[in-house]
């Protein structure tokens, strides 16, 4: 006997669309927030002509990590801006940016909420596992249902995709910290917030930076898969030159990929460094 | 005046501590308990009392329980069952905010590991635990300085806890620990992970700073060694129990059961030890020679609370304290009155059998003073010395005190 297939499918579409019903308030309050800081920061990056952006950006690197990284942001940001990218770059710089505050915001308490807690701890592990294996893609779909198409969707899904790293190893982080160290806070009578902020969070913040170092990165690959829901961009000069073949466009606009993601890790990376070594 | 009184504190880690618990007072021990229930006893009905200003020793091999029961004491574990009396005021029975203002004013922690938070300086270090009442900037880094000056680490405020060495970060620990003027000092193994010079240099120096500021200390330790050179009183423990508590003189001397006795079997030197073989060599100062000023800054230099005083052909006079020294520094008393002269006095071939009773009738108020058949001064016995002897540890006559 043939057991009839389990209808999960539908029961995935009912829960998007009720979900699309009833809590289209919610949605367009995310909308009303993600869309002004994605159009706040592409106005940043575009505030001046692209040789002063670079500049800056250089400028940035060189504080956050050293001289070579400097040296390589403004070359590298010259360089797309001479094969004709800039505003795209802008674009997904702006979704990243985004979607990594986003990210940070909402990851970093959940983090502490699973390092103080056993039960929540259980409970986010398997959603975090879910959400780092599910096929990116798949997150595409609900998020066109919920916010339509453009930028916003690619914000949420990037999110989604992006913010697990940032939650573990603030979790992980936290709970590193030498138990000595716990007890000692503790005995002399900090309060939970004072042994949380005065001792936790200061050792867990190599860690902390560690995570939202990924966060960015797999951001940043996620706003390129969400051109195809029109979130814009450098991911947009990729898919065209997909579709129309254009083996050389499609260099061009991965390189210029390539060129920020080495950029953003490496002054990621170097924040989260300095950091250590000044504490 | 009892400072702590601790009764039937009871520890049990595991699912059901109740059940565990009944069959404890059933008189069932940790291992019947293990094997029936799966459950760890950590501390098996402890009672004893510490009394304001004594350094209490509590100590047992590792797995005894000891770092439970410290633990217990400023409920960094919950107890079971049982009770702690801070002042008369029950610990077990304090909501979270009552615990915290206990913690913060009056028990402060030590630990083995030192415990110093490597993000901050050795100053915020110190600092820590008034920082987090909200005491303002400026008094609590006054406050941290003299903490620091007590241990004397002044001058490395500003470093960073890792550039300093193991028994310098342990200062910074009970620097730390003084900082908020607690009544009690917690120290768990707080010497042990430091090599035996340091260690002995640390505990002189706690003895030192527990007779200048009088804080009631409950020093957890595994070396019996360490128990006699700096305990007033001893906890002996083992499997969560408490074996027997007494005077360093009482657990050697009259062991409770065959465990303590197998515990100090080798301690008793007594016998065999002469006076001549646990002295020190004592600083001295000339009768009708040198004066008080003299005999201060000797004191001051070597870090001791008195000085032997001789007469030109070394005759044993009497000993000067650095009190009575001051005194006579402000005239308040002649050189005569202000030497105290009724002291042990004992030959270079005194066992220390006899010796130690003859001290304990003074309650070790002083040093012990050994003379030749000339009556000239030869060196002092000082109690920790004897004890530390006793401990099997070997005596060093040349070492200088």
């Amino acid at each position: 006997m043939k057991l009839p297939k389990l209808p999960l499918d539908k029961w995935v579409d009912h829960g998007v669309a009720w979900l699309q019903n009833h809590l289209k308030p919610l949605f367009q309050g995310v909308t009303a927030v993600v869309q002004p800081t994605v159009d706040f920061f592409q106005h940043l990056i575009q505030w001046g002509s692209p040789v002063i952006i670079a500049v800056l950006f250089s400028l940035i690197a060189f504080f956050a990590s050293n001289f070579r990284v400097a040296f390589f942001t403004l070359f590298g940001l010259l360089l797309i801006d001479n094969l004709g990218y800039w505003e795209e770059s802008a674009e997904t710089i702006s979704l990243v940016l985004t979607a990594a505050i986003i990210s940070v915001v909402v990851g970093v308490p959940l983090g502490i909420l699973a390092a103080r807690s056993k039960g929540v701890q259980n409970v986010l592990n398997p959603i975090l596992d879910f959400m780092q294996t599910m096929p990116a893609f798949v997150y595409l779909i609900p998020a066109v249902f919920f916010f339509t198409l453009g930028a916003v969707p690619g914000v949420i899904a990037s999110v989604v995709f992006a913010m697990p790293p940032t939650i573990r190893l603030t979790n992980l982080g936290i709970r590193q910290v030498a138990p000595d160290l716990i007890e000692a806070a503790e005995a002399f009578g900090s309060t939970s917030a004072q042994k949380l902020f005065k001792v936790q969070l200061p050792l867990a913040k190599p860690t902390i930076m560690a995570g939202v170092n990924q966060t960015i990165m797999l951001s940043l690959s996620m706003v390129v898969i969400a051109s195809m829901i029109g979130a814009g961009g450098l991911g947009a000069v990729v898919l065209q030159a997909i579709s129309r073949l254009e083996v050389g466009k499609g260099f061009e606009g991965g390189l210029s990929i390539v060129i920020i993601a080495i950029v953003l890790d490496r002054i990621t990376q170097g924040l989260g460094t300095t950091k250590q070594k000044a504490v | 005046m009892k400072k702590i009184e601790v009764k039937g504190l009871t520890k049990v880690f595991g699912r059901n501590p109740q059940k565990a618990l009944e069959l404890l007072i059933e008189g069932k021990t940790k291992e019947e308990i293990l094997q029936q229930t799966g459950m760890t006893v950590g501390v098996n009905q402890a009672s004893f009392s510490v009394n304001a200003g004594e350094v209490f020793v509590i100590m047992g091999l590792s797995g005894s329980g000891k770092s439970t029961l410290v633990r217990l004491l400023n409920r960094l574990i919950e107890p079971t069952a049982g009770s702690v009396l801070l002042d008369g005021e029950d610990i077990t029975r304090m909501n979270r905010r009552q615990l915290r203002t206990m913690r913060r004013t009056k028990m402060s922690m030590v630990f083995q590991r030192f415990a110093l938070f490597p993000h901050k300086s050795v100053r915020e270090n110190v600092e820590y635990g008034l920082e987090i009442q909200g005491i303002s900037k400026k008094e609590r880094q006054e406050k941290a300085l003299e903490s620091l000056e007590l241990v004397g680490l002044k001058d490395y405020a500003d470093s960073r806890t890792n550039q300093l060495s193991g028994g310098m970060q342990q200062r910074v620990g009970l620097a730390r620990a003084m900082a908020n003027d607690p009544d009690i000092l917690l120290m768990d193994e707080a010497f042990s992970a430091l090599d035996p010079l340091i260690r002995k240099d640390m505990q002189d120096e706690l003895i030192d700073l527990q007779a200048n500021l009088n804080k009631t200390i409950v020093f957890i330790t595994h070396d019996l060694d360490e128990a006699l050179r700096i305990g007033d009183r001893i906890a002996l423990m083992k499997d969560g129990v408490i074996v027997q508590v007494g005077t360093p003189e009482e657990i050697l001397t009259n062991p409770a059961n065959s465990y303590v006795e197998r515990f100090v079997e080798d301690v008793n030197l007594t016998k065999v030890l002469t006076a001549e073989a646990v002295m020190k060599r004592s600083e001295v100062i000339i009768w009708d020679k040198e004066g008080p000023r003299v005999a201060l800054q000797r004191m001051k230099e070597k870090g001791l609370s008195s000085v032997m005083v001789v007469d030109r052909e070394r005759n044993f006079v009497g000993i000067l304290t650095a009190e009575e020294a001051r005194k006579v520094k402000e005239k308040e008393k002649s050189l005569e009155d202000a030497v105290i002269k009724d002291v042990v006095t004992v030959q270079l071939d005194t066992p220390v059998s006899e010796l130690l009773p003859l001290m304990a009738e003074k309650q070790f108020a002083h040093p012990a003073v050994v003379v030749d058949e000339n009556n000239k001064l030869r060196g002092v016995v000082v109690k920790g010395s004897v004890f530390a002897a006793l401990a099997g540890n070997g005596v060093n006559a040349h070492e200088t005190s």
